[in-house]
């Protein structure tokens, strides 16, 4: 009952940021929004740049290159000087190479996959001026790549598909910092821990034990790590850790954090191209699955857990509450856990590692989808745009014309740059394992054997490869192999989908639009969302199915039951 | 199937190059047979990266069969070699049809003695072979003409059955439009000369041989489109393939490089990929039998995008010519005497329009005479007076124009009856043709001549409305009559008085609104147009300058042919997107028959994924392979005959194909896998 009220209220605040984020997000990007142009032309003038100048898909990249390689450079070398620096209470030391260079990758690509624990690794300073910036800009050129792809959509015969200078300062500027500074408010206030001071050490008179509690900036690190769909927190228990993550409505205002620039994005890019009901048709292919994976991950859990029934506990009236907050129980949980891998968010309010065997599956054949569900701030536009002009290409076909998508003809360039972007990530992803499962540094990573390491071992890359972070746990990542090939893994999913998609883009926007007639294939109905989703699944789900048939089906399987 | 076209008279089918050949035609079959073997080499397969992966796949089977003999591995290395000549054996079989049309073509084009006339105006006997743009030749009743050329003098019916399969003469004459004269073709009556247009091997009908061969056949736009994402779905399922080793041997359960091959070969999309050149074969093998030659398989492509028609009015949308409809007598004439005067004009007149009314007088008011009284001398059409009539002595009967008339009869000092201007006008607003009659200063009336709207065309035209395609109709009529013909004919639109600028001026409006334009024509003024428009039909009747100038041109010349070719363009592609849809679902049931095979014997837990319950790891990989093969041969027929379009909605369209071939691409491979697997165990083959 409380949960229905749960999903209630989490429909409704979607639906208020779709219709109402979505068009503010629009008028953002277009220009229209100037509530804050004082600070924005400092910015400008900072990073002495043009705003009245736009660029061709070419130079758009370049910028996206530079900015990127820069971020990346300014955190590793923060992490790695954080001993000499200020903020570090607990006088933590340099953080190693290796891990510098993943966790460098991993904000940069808003993936957040953490090989550490943040409050024993990372000083104020690097939680703040390092990863917390990251957690912003990352976000803003996610969206950024989104909007200029949309451009692409809405332009007809144009060389430029705007500025990625003025669209990531303005996501930063209008967007993320109002309201991760509003929200994280609400997190201090609900009573996750805002400070400076360093830890505390408490003393138990009553058993006798002192305990070092660690604190820091916490609460308004945790309203970005949301809303920029990042999922790395503060604290190694991330969003279990009552500091972090203290109530249960803090729990609900995550998954609406998560959520609602991903969902929002669907109305902005109908609102661009001219059509809400473009926007609707791919919000319904995303909701779709949302729904159908919550509810599949959800019942899973409600199910008692296999191995812990094998040894002996076979009552479990609440089903596997095994590795979860007795705070959330296991349907606010797993809607945590399922909207958090379905955004590439990653943050997570229980642990992975102890799901049901289904469940885990639940989770990583989340981000096996790609990440459109409704994926990353940004990123689940572009790809699921991906994926669309696949199924326009393969349809369009089907009625006997030229297929065009919102009036673009898909032709050799576009398909090949959408294929491209689609068969990265599960190429990636697939290949990195092998290595991992061949290697005996990467089957040395995993804490369990059989198909439980393995699963292990699969989830981390595809998370890593999906720009996703969840951690299924289990796998000790902070290794000289998984730090390495972890960080190529998040580079080649996040930059090896975003060129394809600013080239697309460039394509696109030169085009002319086809004027629309009875016999255009129409992408805002029921038809065309079905066929969206077969070839998400068929496409892009189904190429993980003999990898999945060993890892979580197998556990499954061998559990002698099968649902 | 095709709805019949409405150019049925005009389409003859059996003869000439319009051959419509059963699908398995034994010297085809042949001729297909050899082709598969030839096209093994690697150099022609490297070209079709699905199927070379199925090539190089077979390869490491053979490998594994000869070290590690087994009737498992020699059967799945047999299978996949079949696979590789099935596609193979499609294409040549696309091919091999397009050779047979090109060598009847090629019989008729024997070697000939041209007649070339010197500067001097003598004529010697020259090997056609030798001819040169610019020659002058002579042909007369009985000489083949030896090269495409231009009449510059004289007027000759001319046999064109060679190219078009219409065995009734055609007249070709100097001047005009009907100048046009094909290589190939033979005279037989008159005297013609010749100017050569075309150098040996360069003719009209070598082109035509090249391109019903398909010798130098270059993949199209969508083609190309279509095979990258095909490699791209092969590419993508290399990686899924190989990981399986490595994620094997961690779960201490090796699987053997024979079995990863077939799913490698099952998931990868065999089907398409063997049948896509076929079909783009076919494709222009369905336009040549309906007597279409297009120049370039682009222009097939683009014929299936377009969304304006422009429609000639006369022929296409119209039977022709206009037709006496009704006699209106003026000034208290009575009817029956506007009738007969009408008739007495019109009794000399062998134009249509003049016949019309000597049958509509006969059959409304019984008037007997059939010819001209002998003393009668008859008053032909001029575009001057533009009047026509007969002088009998002491009489005058004329028929025209209304001004024409009105001014014939005040010269002649009669006067105009009040009530005749608005019998014109009300006539011309209807879209009719008003022929005002007069015995000499005495108007007697108004004869009415129609359009008649070809029957069926109303509906067609709301067919290709529910298409997405818009028709406009062209036509040199004055805007009001154009405006009745059009909505009686429910066409979108229309130009009236059209002038090659004027034509030219909309197809440029309409191209840049985004839209694709198709036209028929057959002048030299059309050729701007023809050119202009992305897809230009150019009649074969017409001049040279409009052939060279459209991208296809149509034998039949008749104008309602480019539907047809629109329909062929739509066929084209809905069969391409049709088969890719189905190839790539059947992968859902190859993964459930291999991937619980592979692990069986470590993990026979994964039998609960066995969900075709087939009999065992075996015999589910080599049914999947056996079935993946045996579709490509299913198929074949329908990648050459096409996928059926009615003209309908695209959603509709997508809905129906979406259904037959996405959710039976899904549910047939479920269904034959097992029979293939119920069969192979019942052989005790397993």
């Amino acid at each position: 009952m409380q949960f229905a009220l749960t999903l209630l209220l989490l429909a409704a605040v979607l639906a208020l940021s779709w219709r109402f984020l979505g068009s503010y997000l629009e008028a953002v990007y277009s220009g229209r929004v100037r509530w804050l142009s004082g600070a924005e032309r400092v910015a400008y003038r900072l990073l002495g740049v043009d705003p009245g100048r736009e660029q061709r898909w070419r130079e758009y990249a370049v910028s996206l290159a530079l900015f990127s390689g820069a971020s990346l450079l300014f955190t590793y070398a923060l992490l790695r000087l954080q001993g000499q620096l200020p903020l570090n209470p607990q006088h933590l030391g340099a953080v190693s190479p290796l891990l510098s260079w993943n966790t460098a990758v991993s904000f940069l690509t808003n993936t957040n996959w953490q090989n550490y624990a943040g409050e024993t690794t990372m000083s104020y300073l690097s939680q703040m001026a390092a990863l917390t910036v990251q957690q912003f800009t990352s976000a803003a050129v996610g969206m950024a790549v989104a909007i200029s792809l949309v451009r692409g959509f809405s332009r007809a015969g144009a060389s430029t598909i705007g500025n990625f200078w003025v669209d990531t300062v303005r996501g930063c500027l209008y967007v993320l910092l109002p309201i991760a500074f509003v929200t994280g408010a609400v997190f201090v206030a609900q009573g996750a821990v805002q400070t400076l001071a360093g830890p505390v050490l408490i003393h138990d008179a009553l058993n006798g034990a002192t305990q070092l509690i660690p604190r820091g900036p916490v609460g308004f690190m945790e309203s970005i790590k949301q809303l920029g769909t990042n999922g790395g927190g503060f604290f190694n228990a991330n969003g279990a850790d009552p500091l972090e993550n203290p109530t249960q409505l803090t729990n609900l205002l995550s998954v609406a954090l998560l959520l609602c620039i991903p969902v929002a994005l669907t109305y902005t890019f109908g609102k661009m191209v001219g059509s809400r009901r473009q926007g609707l048709a791919l919000l319904a292919a995303m909701g779709l699955i949302f729904a159908v994976w919550t509810g599949f991950t959800g019942y899973a859990e409600s199910q008692p857990n296999p191995a812990v029934a094998a040894a002996g506990v076979v009552a479990q009236p609440q089903g596997n509450m095994e590795g979860k907050e007795v705070r959330f129980g296991v349907l606010d949980s797993t809607l945590y856990d399922v909207a958090s891998t379905q955004t590439s968010t990653g943050s997570v309010d229980s642990t992975p590692d102890s799901y049901t065997p289904m469940g885990g599956f639940g989770l990583l054949t989340g981000m096996m989808l790609g990440e459109i569900t409704p994926g990353g701030a940004g990123s689940g536009l572009y790809t699921l745009l991906l994926f669309a002009i696949v199924a326009v290409f393969i349809g369009g076909l089907m009625v006997g014309r030229t297929p065009e998508y919102l009036g673009k003809k898909i032709q050799a360039r576009e398909v090949k740059l959408a294929s491209l972007g689609v068969l990265v990530m599960p190429v990636a992803v697939l290949v990195i394992t092998g290595i991992a499962t061949a290697l005996p540094a990467g089957r040395a990573g995993a804490f369990n054997s059989g198909p439980h390491g393995f699963t292990e071992i699969l989830y981390a890359l595809t998370s890593q490869g999906n720009n996703n972070g969840s951690a299924f746990a289990g796998l000790n990542g902070n290794t000289a192999f998984y730090n390495l090939a972890g960080g190529i893994d998040m580079l080649v999913g996040r930059f090896g989908v975003m060129l394809p998609v600013l080239a697309l883009a460039g394509a696109l926007a030169g085009k002319q639009a086809v004027p629309v007639s009875l016999g255009t294939f129409r992408t805002d109905n029921a038809t065309f969302v079905v066929l969206l989703l077969g070839v998400i699944l068929i496409v892009g789900g189904l190429t993980f199915f003999p990898a999945l048939s060993l890892g979580p089906l197998l556990e499954q399987l061998s559990h002698g039951r099968f649902f | 199937m095709l709805r019949p076209p409405l150019s049925r008279g005009g389409h003859r089918g059996g003869r000439g190059v319009a051959q419509s050949r059963g699908l398995f035609d034994v010297a085809i079959l042949k001729v297909a047979l050899r082709g598969s073997v030839v096209k093994l080499d690697p150099r022609v397969q490297i070209r079709n990266p699905v199927m070379f992966v199925v090539l190089v796949g077979t390869g490491g089977t053979l490998a594994e069969a000869i070290l590690h003999p087994s009737v498992f591995t020699w059967s799945i290395t047999c299978w996949l070699f079949l696979t590789v000549l099935f596609a193979n054996f499609a294409e040549a079989m696309a091919e091999g049809r397009g050779k047979a049309q090109a060598d009847t073509l090629r019989r008729t084009r024997s070697e000939t003695k041209a007649r070339r006339l010197r500067a001097d105006g003598s004529e010697e006997l020259v090997p056609s072979a030798q001819l040169a743009t610019g020659d002058l030749v002579v042909c007369e009743a009985g000489d083949l003409i030896p090269s495409d050329g231009e009449v510059i003098e004289g007027i000759a019916s001319v046999d064109e059955s060679a190219i078009t399969g219409e065995s009734a003469p055609v007249i070709r004459e100097s001047g005009g439009d009907r100048s046009a004269v094909t290589g190939g073709t033979r005279v037989l009556s008159d005297r013609i000369v010749v100017r050569i247009s075309a150098a040996a091997g360069n003719t009209f009908l070598d082109r035509m041989i090249a391109l019903v061969e398909g010798a130098n056949r270059q993949r199209t736009p969508n083609e190309i489109a279509l095979s990258i994402l095909l490699a791209a779905l092969t590419v993508i399922f290399i990686p899924v393939v190989v990981s399986l080793y490595p994620f094997a041997s961690y779960a201490h359960s090796p699987v053997s490089v024979v079995v990863l091959i077939s799913l490698l070969v099952c998931l990868i999309p065999t089907t398409i990929g063997a049948l896509l050149s076929a079909i783009g074969i076919a494709g222009m093998d369905r336009l040549v039998q309906r007597n279409v030659l297009a120049m370039s398989g682009r222009a097939v492509e683009a014929a299936g995008d377009v969304q304006t028609l422009l429609l000639d009015k006369t022929g296409t949308i119209t039977l022709g010519n206009r037709m006496a409809a009704a006699f209106h007598p003026v000034a208290g004439c009575p009817e029956r005497e506007l009738a007969a005067a009408a008739l007495l004009s019109s009794l000399a007149d062998e134009t249509p329009e003049g016949r019309s009314i000597v049958t509509l007088a006969r059959e409304r008011h019984d008037l007997a005479p059939t010819s001209a009284p002998s003393a009668a001398h008859f008053v032909p059409f001029s575009a001057t007076t533009r009047m026509s009539g007969l002088d009998l002595p002491g009489r005058q009967v004329r028929k025209g124009a209304a001004d024409a008339v009105r001014g014939w009869v005040t010269e002649q000092g009669g006067s105009i009856p009040a009530d005749l201007e608005p019998a014109v006008q009300r006539l011309a607003a209807e879209g009719a043709t008003p022929l005002v009659v007069a015995d000499g200063p005495r108007v007697l009336g108004v004869v009415e001549l129609k359009d008649v709207v070809k029957p069926g065309i109303r509906a067609r035209f709301e067919e290709l409305r529910q298409a997405g395609i818009r028709t406009v109709m062209i036509t040199g009529d004055n805007p009001l009559t154009a405006a009745t013909i059009a909505r009686e004919a429910g066409v979108d639109d229309f130009l009236a008085e059209a002038t090659p600028e004027t034509k030219m001026r909309l197809i440029r409006e309409e191209q840049e609104g985004g839209k694709l334009v198709a036209m028929t024509g057959d002048g030299t003024n059309d050729a701007p147009a023809l050119a202009q428009a992305d897809v230009g039909l150019a009649m074969n009747t017409g001049t040279q300058a409009a052939k060279e100038a459209g991208n296809m041109v149509d034998l039949d010349s008749s104008p309602t042919k480019l539907i047809d070719v629109v329909a062929v363009g739509k066929q084209l592609l809905i069969t391409r997107g049709a088969l890719t849809t189905f190839s790539i679902a059947n992968d859902v049931a190859k993964y459930f028959a291999i991937v619980p095979a592979l692990f069986a014997s470590s993990y026979p837990q994964l039998q609960a994924l066995n969900i075709m319950r087939l009999h065992s790891p075996q015999s589910a990989v080599l049914s999947a392979v056996i079935f993946n093969a045996l579709v490509i041969v299913a198929l074949i027929p329908l990648a050459l005959r096409g996928v059926r379009w009615r003209p309908s909605s695209a959603a509709a369209i997508l809905r129906r194909n979406l259904l037959i071939y996405g959710l039976g691409g899904v549910v047939t491979p479920f269904l034959g896998i097992k029979l293939i697997d119920l069969l192979l165990t019942a052989l005790h083959a397993y």
